[in-house]
């Protein structure tokens, strides 16, 4: 029985090793964790550190929801001039190293940035406070979502939208009734993604919210952290990280993502 | 109080030019080889494709700066268009609710006419798990179920295997006769637009070649595709079954005998007979096993290349494809008498109400 598909043997050995090189890190840190010391996980410091990590990620996910929608709608239905370029603006911060992300959040929000001024008059105040690592993740999960839904949006049946057209229905109530829900995969791929990717967050978190326990210290800042002291917390603290990924996938996956 | 329109418009390579008009309660069939344009003129009746040039007009009122979701006008799409996600009933509702119109009032409403289509034990099955008979019946359902002027269907039948078309055309010949407004059915099948409509345009590269009634269409085809269209033979007339598997389909002044199981009742009925079907005579056939004999006069020969279509004046009038050999062997030429014979299991019911 012919089941490879007639994939060339070097091809297959290529994505063995490829595939090998991805599994041997995490077979690694399972290999050198100190197991013996796994409680010390539950010692204050990491465990703020999840907690912090639980809670920006999540507003991060969300607020790429709430801005990433819309912009993967107006990308995939609109037409206009220089729908290229903002297209390319939005999608810019995948391709910014994270630093950068940060220092350019710290230009435009910081308390001498461009609107620090205006939003420290009115009581806001977004550097190295837990609002400033949410704003930072997503600013930089946020175009993860709108590559997902965009995508999603063109795969749409334009015959639905059409149908419900005819049928008299509204703007709005067509968005609503219709595409939404044909959406919700996308939109759900895209809150994974964009989820794990603030979860991983680091640069541009330290760069613009700093690295204060509680408030700005998430996991990946916490390892970071632990690494330069004690290798074995760092290494612990990685191997929650990659527990609470894969669970979170897991969650989705049967939920949302296979249809 | 009727439909009337003029669009021209381009759709790809192909530029539109089409006059129409349509009366309530006279269905128009648009008639048309693939890629004529067709449905181009529904989506722009419906509003989904801008028209450069040319107005549309309903029971008086201009559409032309309406848009699709103001329109007084229903659709059932070729590919059917249903919600995949939402079930039969929320399918049907939908229009209804989009007007504002409470939940449970549009649910009833549907409701009702999911059940006139025989689907009313289907109502909670979603879209996508109806098989492509209940599909196109929902379709139906919805593109009415908020009572439109104008109702248009773009080729609702093709996309059904033989055994669902027959039901559906019935069906479809139903809620026609209980549809008030102005019904427009695009189809490439003459027995559709010889059952369900009252008038046909026959439409061919973006324009109208010929318009009228079948019937007119038949006696004088203008085009190929016209001839071609009407070429196969269509008789329409009131069955009285004898038993023994035959009946005659009485067409006023002409009768015919059929082939039918004993079960169908008498009443109005169309039949179909394929040229290729007819045999042709010069000289009156001794009797045989086949019960129809026909006697008319050659109208016109046309030679297709791989047969030769003989159209007789005759009573029924009648189309026989024969070929090249048996034409010339037999002598035929227009004005030349002679007998058309075809058998009665030859002759195919395909409609009775």
């Amino acid at each position: 029985m012919r089941n490879d598909s007639g994939i060339p043997a070097a091809m297959k050995a290529v994505a063995a090793v490829a595939v090998a090189a991805v599994a041997l890190p995490l077979v690694a840190l399972i290999a050198r964790a100190p197991w013996r010391d796994v409680a010390r996980l539950a010692d204050p410091g990491p465990r703020t550190a999840l907690l912090v990590s639980l809670e920006v990620s999540a507003a991060a996910a969300a607020l790429a929801l709430v801005f990433g929608l819309p912009v993967a709608v107006v990308l995939a239905r609109a037409s206009f001039p220089g729908r290229s370029i903002v297209r390319s603006l939005a999608l810019l911060p995948i391709v910014l190293p994270p630093v950068v992300a940060g220092v350019g959040l710290l230009a435009a929000f910081g308390r001498h940035g461009l609107l620090g001024h205006a939003l420290s008059s009115i009581g806001i105040h977004l550097p190295f406070t837990t609002a400033g690592a949410i704003l930072a993740s997503a600013f930089v999960a946020t175009p993860l979502l709108i590559l997902t839904v965009e995508a999603g949006v063109r795969a749409l049946d334009a015959r639905e939208g059409e149908a419900a057209e005819t049928l008299g229905a509204s703007r709005w109530y067509a968005f609503r009734r219709v595409t939404l829900p044909a959406l919700r995969p996308a939109i759900a791929a895209g809150l994974v993604v964009a989820w794990a990717r603030a979860l991983g967050e680091f640069g541009a978190t330290i760069t613009f919210a700093g690295n204060f326990r509680g408030r700005t210290q998430t996991l990946p800042l916490a390892v970071f952290e632990a690494l330069q002291t004690d290798t074995g917390s760092a290494i612990l603290m990685s191997l929650l990280l990659v527990a609470v990924s894969l669970l979170a996938l897991i969650a989705l996956r049967g939920r949302f993502l296979t249809r | 109080m009727s439909l009337d329109a003029t669009i021209r418009c381009k759709a790809g390579d192909l530029s539109v030019d089409v006059s129409l008009k349509a009366a309530p309660e006279q269905p128009l069939a648009i008639v048309g080889p693939n890629g004529a344009g067709k449905t181009t003129v529904v989506r722009a009746l419906a509003g989904l494709h801008e028209i450069e040039a040319g107005h549309i007009e309903v029971d008086g009122v201009s559409l032309d700066d309406v848009p699709a979701r103001a329109r007084p006008i229903g659709v059932v799409f070729q590919d059917r268009g249903l919600f995949a996600r939402m079930s039969a009933l929320e399918n049907v509702a939908f229009g209804v609710r989009a007007r504002g119109v409470r939940s449970a009032v549009a649910r009833e409403r549907a409701q009702g006419l999911l059940d006139m289509m025989g689907l009313g034990d289907r109502a909670h099955v979603k879209a996508a798990a109806l098989s492509g008979g209940e599909a196109q019946r929902v379709a139906v359902a919805r593109a009415i179920a908020h009572e439109p002027r104008v109702l248009l269907l773009d080729e609702p039948l093709a996309a059904l295997d033989v055994r669902a078309r027959a039901e559906m055309r019935a069906l479809l010949a139903k809620v026609l006769a209980g549809f008030g407004g102005i019904a427009i059915i695009v189809t490439h099948d003459p027995v559709d637009a010889m059952t369900l409509a009252h008038d046909v345009v026959v439409m061919e590269h973006g324009r109208v070649t010929q318009a009228g009634t079948m019937d007119e269409i038949r006696t004088a085809p203008r085009t190929a595709y016209a001839a071609e269209l009407v070429g196969v033979n269509l008789l329409s007339g009131r069955v009285e079954p004898l038993g023994d598997g035959v009946a005659t389909l009485d067409m006023g002044g002409a009768e015919i005998t059929v082939a039918c199981s004993d079960e169908i009742p008498a009443g109005d009925a169309t039949a179909l007979l394929r040229p290729a079907d007819v045999i042709l005579y010069r000289e009156q056939p001794t009797p045989g096993s086949a019960r129809n004999v026909v006697r008319g006069v050659v109208r016109s020969i046309a030679d297709t290349g791989e047969r030769v279509r003989v159209r007789l004046d005759s009573s029924p009038a009648i189309v026989a494809d024969v070929t090249r050999g048996s034409a010339t062997r037999l002598g035929l030429a227009v004005g030349v008498d002679v007998w058309a014979v075809f058998k009665a299991v030859e002759v195919r019911l395909i409609t009775t109400e």
